[in-house]
Formats: C-alpha cells, sequence, structure tokens
C-alpha cells in the first residue's frame, strides 16, 4: 500500500475556484458565441455591420460573400462544440444525479465535484488504441461514427435557442429535424451490422427496430402541434405560442397533452434511454452496437448519445412548452426592440434575446433533468414490451390525438376562447398533480426515517 | 437581399462539412496519438472471453424486417401528412374528410396486421 498519502497539489478552495473559473469561462463564451453569431449571420445583420462598423457598401464591396462563409463557418464551429461541451457537462450532471438517486459518492475527483471528469475522459480516449476487429467490415466500421456525428451535428442547423437564435429558420423545421435524427439509427445499424460481433449486431438490429418503431407515433404526435401552428418552421411553432404555462401547446388541447406524452416515450426509445434501452442493454449484450468500438470511435458515439439528450430537450420546449417566449414580451414589442430593419439592432433588442435564451436554455435543462431522473428511477423493458407499447398503444392513441385536434382546430375557429379556458384548467390539473406528487415524496421521505440532504453534495 | 430558397439550405451544407471534419480530425488526431500494439486476440470479435463460436453473419429474425415494412408504409403515411397539416385551414372541410379517410385507411391497416398478429413479437 502507499505508504505516504497521496500528495494534493491544490487546496479545495483553489479546486472550486478552477472548476467554477472553466465552467463559468467555458458556458459563458459558448452562450455568448451563439447569442451574437447565430443573430449575426442573417443577411441583413451582415449587410447592416457593413455598412456601419466597417463603412463599406456590402453591395459592391467584394469580400461580402467571404465575409457571410466564413461567419457561418465559425457559427457551426461553436454550435458543434457547444453540442460537444453540452454532452460533456450532461455526462457529469447524470452521474451526479445517478449518484444520489443510488447513494452513492460518484465522481468526485477530477475537479469540484468531479466536474471536469468529462474532459479528463475525453482526453483519455484520445490517448487510446483505436482498435478494428480483423474480421470487421473495414469501410462501414469506419464510415459509422461519421453518420452518427454528422446526423447530430446537423440538428443544430434548425434548433432555436432563442427569438432570433437559430442558425437557420427553416421553413420545413420540424420535418429537418426528423429526418437527420433519423440518420443516427443508419450509423447505429452500420456499427453493429460491420462488427462481425454477435452482441454488436444483435444490439443493432434492435436499434433498428425500435428507432424505426417509434419514430411513428413520434411522426403523428409531431403533426398535432403542426396542426395547432399551421407551420412546420421551429419558430413558427414557438411564435404560435404564448410564454405562460396556459398558453402554451401542451396545455391548450387535450389532445395535444397526449401528444407530448407519446412523443416524449417516443424521444426516450429513440434515443436508447432506460426504460427503452435494449440495443445497449450492457447486462444482456455487453454494449451492444458499441461492444467493437474503442478510443475516440467509441467517443463518438458516446458524446451523440448524450449531446443528443438536449436536443431531445428542445424539441420537446419548442413544440409543446412554449420555447423562448417571455411574459409580457409580444411579438410587437420585437418589432419596436429591432428598431429599422436595415440597421444594426440596440441594446434592448440584445437584452431581449439574452432573456428569450435565458428561458430556452432554462426550460430545455429542466426537461434534461426529468430525462435524466427516468433512466435512474426505471428499469428496463423487455423487446416484446417495447413493440407492444409502440404498435398497440401509443400509435393508435397518437391517431386519435390527431384525429381530435382535426375536430378541435374546427371547433376553436368557432370558439376561439376554448384555447384560454382549457388552458386555465389543464395548467391547474397539472399544479394540483405537482402539488400532491410533491406531498407524496414528502410523506415518503419522513416515513422511511429519511431526510433532504443538500449540502453533502 | 433576402434569402433565395435554396439559400436557406447553405448552412446544412456547411454543418455537414464542418461535422464530418471535426469527426475525422478528432479521428486522425486519436490516430497521432493513440498507441497501436495489435494481437490476435485483441483483433477478434468479443464474446465474453470465450474463442467466437461461428460467424455473426448468420441469417436474422424475419421479425425485423417485417417491422422494417410496417415503417415504411406508415413513415410514408407522415411524410403526406406533413405537408397537409400546414395548409390544414385553407383546405377547408373538403381538405378534413379527405385527411379523415386517409387516416382511417391507415387504421384498418394498422388493425389488419394486429389481428394477423404481426405485433406479437413474444410469438
Amino acid at each position: 500500500m502507499l505508504s505516504s498519502p497521496q500528495r494534493k497539489p491544490f487546496s479545495p478552495r483553489a479546486v472550486l475556484v478552477i472548476t467554477l473559473a472553466v465552467g463559468v469561462l467555458l458556458f459563458g463564451a459558448l452562450f455568448t458565441g451563439i447569442l451574437v453569431l447565430t443573430a449575426a449571420i442573417k443577411p441583413v445583420m451582415i449587410a447592416a455591420f457593413l455598412r456601419q462598423v466597417v463603412g463599406v457598401d456590402p453591395a459592391t464591396w467584394p469580400h461580402t460573400t467571404l465575409v457571410t462563409w466564413v461567419s457561418m463557418a465559425i457559427t457551426a464551429l461553436i454550435l458543434l462544440t457547444f453540442g460537444a461541451v453540452i454532452s460533456g457537462a450532461t455526462v457529469w450532471w447524470e452521474m451526479r444525479v445517478s449518484a444520489r438517486m443510488q447513494s452513492r459518492i460518484g465522481y468526485n475527483r477530477a475537479g469540484a465535484g468531479g466536474f471536469l471528469q468529462w474532459i479528463a475522459d475525453a482526453v483519455k480516449l484520445l490517448f487510446k488504441e483505436d482498435l478494428i476487429p480483423a474480421e470487421a467490415d473495414q469501410l462501414l466500421f469506419r464510415v459509422a461514427p461519421y453518420f452518427v456525428m454528422t446526423g447530430f451535428a446537423l440538428t443544430f442547423v434548425a434548433l432555436p435557442f432563442g427569438e432570433g437564435l437559430v442558425a437557420a429558420d427553416l421553413n420545413v423545421g420540424i420535418f429537418y429535424m426528423v429526418a437527420v435524427t433519423a440518420l443516427v439509427v443508419v450509423g447505429i445499424l452500420l456499427a453493429g451490422w460491420s462488427s462481425n460481433s454477435k452482441w454488436a449486431l444483435f444490439g443493432g438490429m434492435r436499434a433498428a427496430a425500435q428507432v424505426v418503431s417509434y419514430e411513428i407515433p413520434a411522426g403523428i404526435a409531431i403533426m398535432v402541434p403542426v396542426l395547432m401552428a399551421g407551420t412546420l418552421s421551429m419558430q413558427g411553432i414557438i411564435r404560435a405560442q404564448g410564454a405562460w404555462p396556459w398558453q402554451w401547446f401542451v396545455f391548450t388541447n387535450p389532445a395535444a397533452t397526449v401528444a407530448f406524452l407519446i412523443f416524449f416515450i417516443s424521444q426516450l426509445a429513440e434515443g436508447n434511454r432506460t426504460p427503452f434501452d435494449l440495443p445497449e442493454a450492457d447486462s444482456e449484450l455487453v454494449a451492444g452496437y458499441l461492444s467493437e468500438y474503442s478510443g475516440f470511435r467509441f467517443a463518438l458515439f458516446f458524446l451523440v448519445e448524450f449531446g443528443n439528450l438536449w436536443v431531445m430537450a428542445a424539441v420537446l420546449t419548442t413544440l409543446f412548452l412554449g420555447g423562448w417566449q417571455i411574459p409580457w414580451v409580444s411579438a410587437a414589442d420585437w418589432t419596436a426592440a429591432r428598431g429599422a430593419l436595415g440597421d444594426l439592432p440596440g441594446a434592448g433588442w440584445w437584452g431581449l434575446q439574452l432573456l428569450s435564451m435565458l428561458v430556452m436554455v432554462l426550460k430545455t435543462l429542466v426537461v434534461l433533468n426529468v430525462i435524466v431522473w427516468i433512466r435512474w428511477t426505471l428499469p428496463r423493458i423487455r423487446i416484446d414490451q417495447m413493440m407492444n407499447l409502440c404498435w398497440k398503444y401509443l400509435v393508435p392513441f397518437a391517431f386519435a390525438a390527431f384525429v381530435f385536434t382535426l375536430l378541435w382546430q374546427v371547433l376553436l375557429a368557432r370558439v376561439p376562447l376554448l384555447a384560454t379556458f382549457t388552458g386555465f384548467i389543464m395548467t391547474g390539473l397539472f399544479v394540483a398533480m405537482a402539488a400532491l406528487f410533491g406531498r407524496q415524496v414528502k410523506a415518503n421521505i419522513a416515513a422511511s426515517g429519511d431526510h433532504v440532504d443538500l449540502t453533502n453534495w | 437581399m433576402p434569402l433565395t430558397p435554396l439559400q436557406t439550405y447553405f448552412p446544412i451544407g456547411l454543418v455537414l462539412l464542418v461535422g464530418s471534419g471535426l469527426a475525422l480530425v478528432l479521428l486522425l488526431l486519436a490516430n497521432v496519438l493513440g498507441p497501436r500494439r495489435p494481437n490476435a486476440a485483441k483483433m477478434s470479435p468479443f464474446e465474453c472471453g470465450s474463442v467466437p463460436v461461428g460467424s455473426a453473419r448468420d441469417r436474422f429474425g424475419v421479425k425485423f424486417y417485417v417491422v422494417a415494412l410496417l415503417f415504411i408504409v406508415f413513415d410514408i403515411e407522415a411524410v403526406f401528412l406533413f405537408p397537409w397539416a400546414v395548409l390544414s385551414t385553407e383546405l377547408g372541410w373538403a381538405g378534413y374528410v379527405e385527411m379523415l379517410i386517409f387516416v382511417a385507411t391507415l387504421v384498418v391497416g394498422l388493425a389488419y396486421v394486429w389481428k394477423k398478429g404481426v405485433l406479437d413479437w413474444a410469438e
């Protein structure tokens, strides 16, 4: 055994300061980058910037196109870096939460509260041997991580962060999201098949069957907010909702609540999250389609899996939970703050953008946290149960919600007040349920003789 | 200068390049930094430590293919629903009735598949 105690180079206080500095600087830089760049790469903004700050006429200046492309490339890089960093931070959060839920210690070595662990892991994986099994299909085995990575990266094009904060507000927004996330399963299937390992093959086939099945209820459930908003654009769907809970799609239409639950469950299944982690089921399939992957190729799969949690949560927030809408700020206020369209916007507009980003990020983090809770609360289901749940429950209910929304929209055209009325009732019901849940949890904690301890973090 | 419809899709191509470029750079970096000491045991597929029995390129349960077929039918249906959902208010009653008939056809299809036992995975 060690004769002398391990030497610690930093005092606990210094570790805390370093961790906080890394966290704040990293996320501060990324969010500032997203805030400024996603707003600034719009052609109107670039033209205004060139005219007012650089002092050239954008129409005749020879480098306008170059500036546009370079700023777009930087934005893409920042968005991807954000994806990677949020993926790492999610892993950290998940490990800390799971440790608390299972009365373990969890990450606590690298940085305060183990926050720097994901950076250490990423660096470690860079220095690991990258194995390709001898009998594997070399080409497919190498190509699979690229499919997974691009499928993940492409979602950030249409993912909104705030009112004007989206790389490209595509008019087919949500349809595009569904299309590019499907690329991930192609990568998973390729990984499973090409490994030439039985575990990997089973994992890949299960993933294909699962993701492909749950795409159906998810696709039909998406139709409900699309019908209510009358557009596929992510920003358009958010603009059709209000800032207060009773103005969110999830509460203004009873069928939308059902659609929300169906979409949430389908997203869990498509992201291979517990209780739908059959493709990776570590107690039966070793690591499923990932079994033969090592080194950084493995890291890319891992990054996408956890980064997708953010995408999932942000899409849910967009479709059903009012997105970035700020209370008391109407569409007219946004236009007023923006000023003349040819000019650069003032500080007020940037402040509003920052606020909208804050709202969006907070809501997304809350949803993300629920996804993490679910993973550590529910056991894995069997493959026949997984199939039954999808085809015998979710698909019929999704169809029912869709048809109900059709009629609901007709009804709303006659009685517009119905949406507000339903919104209040549903919000009230939700608050009552949340209160009951909280009371039950409190009673359970008291009954077991335990107490809530937030100091031991 | 407003964007032409095609130009709004340029960022997608750019992100495709940047995304795969990032993956490529990271994998190359790992290639350079990581060790390379292969041996026969390391390069064989993992089968819980024992010598692999047979090949993994084997026949597979037909259930998976049936699910894939079902997926194609219902996913194409979803593709039809998307453009309709955007225009539903303009299409009016005729549009509603048509969509109800379309959805009803699919529900009948689902009921048929259900009755045939395709959805019973356990058998």
